[in-house]
């Protein structure tokens, strides 16, 4: 009886999970859906199915310019993030440092400064230090939001490790560099492979520090900002919303999959747990 | 101890306010399998450590054959350790995990190979080369990780604990297999362990550690005999311990007042104790003494102590017994070999007699 | 046996001397050292600018120039015009909304994950994953083609012939807002509350069972007390951030569901007040603060008080 009982309960809580999972999904559906619809206005009924949103997203030049500069930025931001983060993560880890706790307090301060406290205060930084804004501007203010979720990615690699690991490749002769390439690097790869991911599509997506911190070049969201104040743009920004979308999904699972590799025993985590 | 091939002199090393290692001296043997014996804390891994090269002593210094490695780095160090997690690279096979060490010096494809091959078939796990880290039990990486370091050809291989994780059975075939090993290579072997028997069955010498200090430092047999302080003497198997005062001295001789237990005589008793006076801590292992009911014709012994039979547990082969004896708070334990059709293990409650030789007793200086 | 021969490597070529042992060993020095140029340049990029978001909200602006001058000016414009106040109530009110909603909704779906998923987790972590990852312009963006008047909900609704006229009142409205924010940030809200609850151990569950306890009580008496870090933390995440957005009141607030992040905007955008733009940063942080740390308090205070 009793067992039944918890059957039950258990439909339930798993009806609940997936009717919340389609909240998450469904709306966001909605732009790739109507990506394809054969009409200049988002509403239903559906008129039918084209593809002229996609080419003529495609064809835009100012749309590849900002897709560029957002590439460059994203790979930028991804590599020094992911450095940073990864000389942070391993002292953090390996070494008894005192104050640890406050030090990981700091690097993850950015998470809790809202986006536009950040933008307006580093306008005025670089206001202040008469620095011209410009894609370098927006590395800049990325990298500060990036390094927080590199740490974070990176630590929960770290932490899992067996210390006597890199003892036991310089108890066999290797010094203390050659024990970190040859030892401790393969086995955090899955961790950076996910970190550069994830930072890079953090940066990509971001659109408020961009927005204060660009100068004349946009970025990819910059772009789209653009674009929403006409509606006859709105469906190609659907075609490329969707797009986006889909891409992003894709490099998610991948950093999920890249991280999860040879850790076969720990019970899987979120990123940014 | 100037034959000592490795030397510890004055070693200590402090954790803040914490004396983990105080003032170890030690002389380890070439070729001796030696083991650091202690309760967890005692400080045994960390001395380990620093011979290593894990860890850097605060004051003294470590030699090896001569050569002074108190601050070298661990990677140039005639050692190699058996890491107690065994340490197995997850992300190389067995084959590059044995060759891991060997490849620095780039050696001719050939020779690694019979290297590495002649570690496996040592190791008994010939075949085993392609197979990966998960893909091996404990015991077998346990092997991996011996064959690992031995490939290295030390001076000194040290052990950290590295029998900890197996069960009982294979713990005690490991122990088998080690010894006849070290035997067999006839290398120096550093052995950490909490496990008094292990110890016991494995070493040439063990070194008594608590507290970070080195206690005594002798071999099984002298350990267990003649422990030479109640620390040691507790440590190492079972002991009854009386306390009491020198009463008769004659030559080595001693009768000693021990309260509620009465007079017990001492045979070769040590200097402090052969005078009037002294107050001595007198202790006696459980086997030495013999247990009969009372009343049924005990053989005439120096020492002996009735009291009542308050649990027995029946081992097979022989019983341990605990018996309440009036103003002692907690009950001796006899340890007796179970012969004849009726061993005292079934009369709990009964009134006993226990005795045993004077030559049994051990004499400790009261600290 | 082929091992038993020459045995040992080369000693050492040199002992270093005292300073070498010394930082040699100092773990500390050597953790610190490789911190260092993350910690200073994260610290560097925020002290410096929130310094000058300091200082320039004591300052004011006089026509085109900034007048350095120290003056409580802006702050009193920021607290004390009405209009000003209202808003921060409202992105307060509005956060807090938000904030207990997602977090409302996003603690079974975490407990359903930690406790439910079985071999499924991991799957079931990703998909919660991606919504966190993309584009947040794209998911504000999503809702106002969903809510808008000519948009997904008024069209569908009036192809099916359920309502006659599209219904206005679903955009451009703090409504809106709400529904939006909530939305966007769902999936943050999970991450923390599943972190906790998966930390839990078990076998405490098991006790409770063994001592007498049905599962309702076990959850009330075990569950949520020990998962309530993990939701404090959560209602932090999404509360502090949210108070601050500036996408989705500008793309579906309208008027009415105008929030601070707003106004702040105007000032360094079209306006140019930057010390008075400062100033309502500075206020709307404190205000987000003192709010944060008074809910932590209570919220501590309510947990300690289960038995």
């Amino acid at each position: 009886m009793g067992a039944r009982r918890k059957r039950q309960g258990g439909y339930g809580l798993l009806a609940y999970a997936l009717l919340y999972l389609a909240f998450l999904y469904v709306p966001v559906m909605f732009l790739p859906l109507f990506s394809f619809n054969d009409s200049a206005f988002i509403a239903f009924p559906l008129t039918g199915f084209t593809t002229r949103w996609y080419s003529e997203m495609l064809a835009d030049s100012a749309m590849h310019h900002a897709l560029l500069n957002s590439l460059k930025v994203g790979a930028t931001v991804s590599l020094v993030s992911t450095f940073l983060g990864l000389l942070a993560a391993r002292a953090l880890t390996r070494y008894r440092v005192p104050g640890g706790g406050l030090v990981l307090g700091v690097t993850s301060l950015p998470l809790l400064i809202p986006e536009i406290v950040l933008g307006i205060s580093l306008l005025i930084l670089l206001n202040a230090a008469a620095i011209p804004l410009s894609l370098y501007s927006v590395v800049a203010g990325h990298v500060l939001v990036c390094v927080p979720f590199a740490i974070t990615v990176l630590m929960s690699r770290f932490e899992g490790f067996d210390k006597s690991l890199e003892e036991a490749a310089r108890d066999l002769g290797d010094g203390p560099l050659k024990a970190f390439v040859r030892v401790t690097l393969p086995l955090a790869l899955p961790g950076i492979v996910a970190s550069l991911l994830l930072t890079f599509l953090t940066s990509f997506d971001e659109f408020l520090i961009a927005f204060f911190l660009a100068g004349t070049d946009a970025t990819l969201p910059l772009y789209i900002w653009g674009q929403l104040r006409f509606p006859f743009k709105l469906p190609s920004v659907l075609a490329l919303g969707a797009m986006i979308l889909v891409a992003s999904a894709l490099l998610v699972v991948l950093a999920e999959w890249v991280r999860s590799l040879g850790v076969r025993e720990r019970s899987p985590t979120m990123v940014g747990a | 101890m100037s034959d000592g091939f490795l030397h510890i002199a004055g070693v200590t090393k402090r954790f803040g306010d914490v004396t983990a290692v105080d003032n170890a001296d030690l002389g380890i043997a070439r070729g001796e399998f030696f083991s650091l014996l202690g309760p967890s804390g005692c400080g045994k891994t960390t001395l380990l450590r620093m011979i290593a090269g894990f860890e850097f002593p605060d004051e003294g210094e470590i030699t090896i054959d001569g050569a002074r490695i108190t601050d070298e780095p661990p990677n140039r160090r005639p050692t190699n350790m058996v890491f107690q997690s065994y340490a197995i690279f997850p992300h190389l096979n067995v084959f590059d995990n044995i060759a891991y060490g060997l490849r620095r010096e780039r050696p001719a494809r050939v020779e690694l190979r019979k290297r590495v091959e002649d570690a496996l078939a040592m190791i008994k796990l010939e075949g085993f080369g392609g197979r990966r880290a998960d893909q091996l039990s404990g015991g077998q990486r346990q092997r991996v990780a011996l064959a690992r370091a031995l490939v290295m050809r030390p001076k000194v291989l040290l052990l950290d604990e590295p029998l900890g994780a197996l069960d009982k059975r294979l713990r005690e075939a490991m122990q088998i297999e080690l010894r006849q090993l070290q035997k067999s290579i006839g290398i120096t072997f550093v052995f950490v362990t909490h496990d008094q028997e292990e110890a016991l069955s494995m070493s040439d010498r063990i070194a008594v550690m608590s507290a970070g200090r080195v206690l005594q430092v002798a071999a099984p047999r002298t350990l267990y005999e003649g422990p030479n302080c109640r620390e040691v003497a507790d440590f190492i198997g079972t002991m009854n311990f009386f306390e009491g005062t020198t009463t008769w001295v004659e030559g080595s001789n001693v009768v000693a007042d021990a309260g509620a237990a009465g007079k017990l005589k001492i045979a070769n008793a040590p200097e402090f104790a052969r005078k009037m006076g002294a107050h001595v801590l007198l202790a006696v292992r459980p086997e030495k003494m013999a247990l009969a009911l009372t009343g049924a014709g005990t053989a005439s012994s120096a020492n002996r102590l009735s009291g009542t039979l308050a649990a027995a547990a029946y081992l097979g082969e022989r019983s341990h017994y605990q018996v309440r004896v009036e103003g002692f708070k907690e009950p001796i334990a006899v340890a007796a070999q179970n012969e004849g059709p009726e061993p005292a293990a079934h009369h709990t409650g009964a009134s006993v007699t226990l005795t045993w030789p004077a030559d049994a007793m051990i004499v400790l200086p009261t600290d | 046996m082929a091992l038993a021969e020459q045995y040992g490597k080369p000693a050492g070529r040199r002992a270093p001397g005292r300073l070498g042992r010394l930082v040699r060993r100092s773990d500390a020095a050597k953790g610190y050292a490789l911190l260092s140029p993350t910690l200073l340049i994260m610290a560097a990029a925020m002290a410096a600018p929130m310094l000058l978001l300091a200082l320039y909200s004591f300052w004011s602006q006089e026509g085109t120039a900034v007048d350095t001058r120290a003056t409580l000016a802006q702050y009193a414009i920021a607290i004390g015009r009405p209009t000003y106040r209202a808003l921060f109530y409202r992105s307060l009110a509005i956060s807090g909304l938000v904030t207990l909603v997602t977090v409302v909704l996003a603690y079974p779906m975490a407990y359903f994950v930690a406790f439910r998923a079985g071999r499924a987790k991991f799957v079931w972590l990703i998909l919660l994953t991606i919504p966190f990852w993309t584009s947040y312009l794209l998911r504000v963006f999503a809702w106002k083609v969903i809510l808008g008047y000519n948009g997904v909900i008024n069209s569908g609704l009036m192809d099916l012939g359920l309502i006659r006229e599209p219904l206005s009142f679903l955009l451009y409205n703090p409504a809106a807002v709400v529904v939006t924010l909530a939305h966007a940030w769902a999936a943050f809200a999970i991450l923390p509350i599943y972190v906790s609850l998966e930390k839990i151990d078990r076998s405490l569950l098991e006790a409770a069972a063994d001592l007498g306890d049905g599962a309702v009580r076990r959850f009330f008496r075990i569950t949520l007390p020990l998962s309530m870090p993990g939701v404090i933390g959560a209602a932090v995440l999404v509360f502090v951030p949210t108070t601050g957005d500036y996408v989705t009141p500008t793309l579906v607030g309208g008027s009415t569901g105008v929030m601070i992040a707003n106004v702040i905007e105007v000032q360094f955008d079209r306006i140019g007040n930057w010390p008075l733009g400062a100033a309502l940063a500075m206020a709307s942080m404190a205000a987000v603060a003192i709010v944060t740390i008074l809910f932590v308090q209570a919220a501590r205070l309510a947990t300690a008080r289960v038995r």
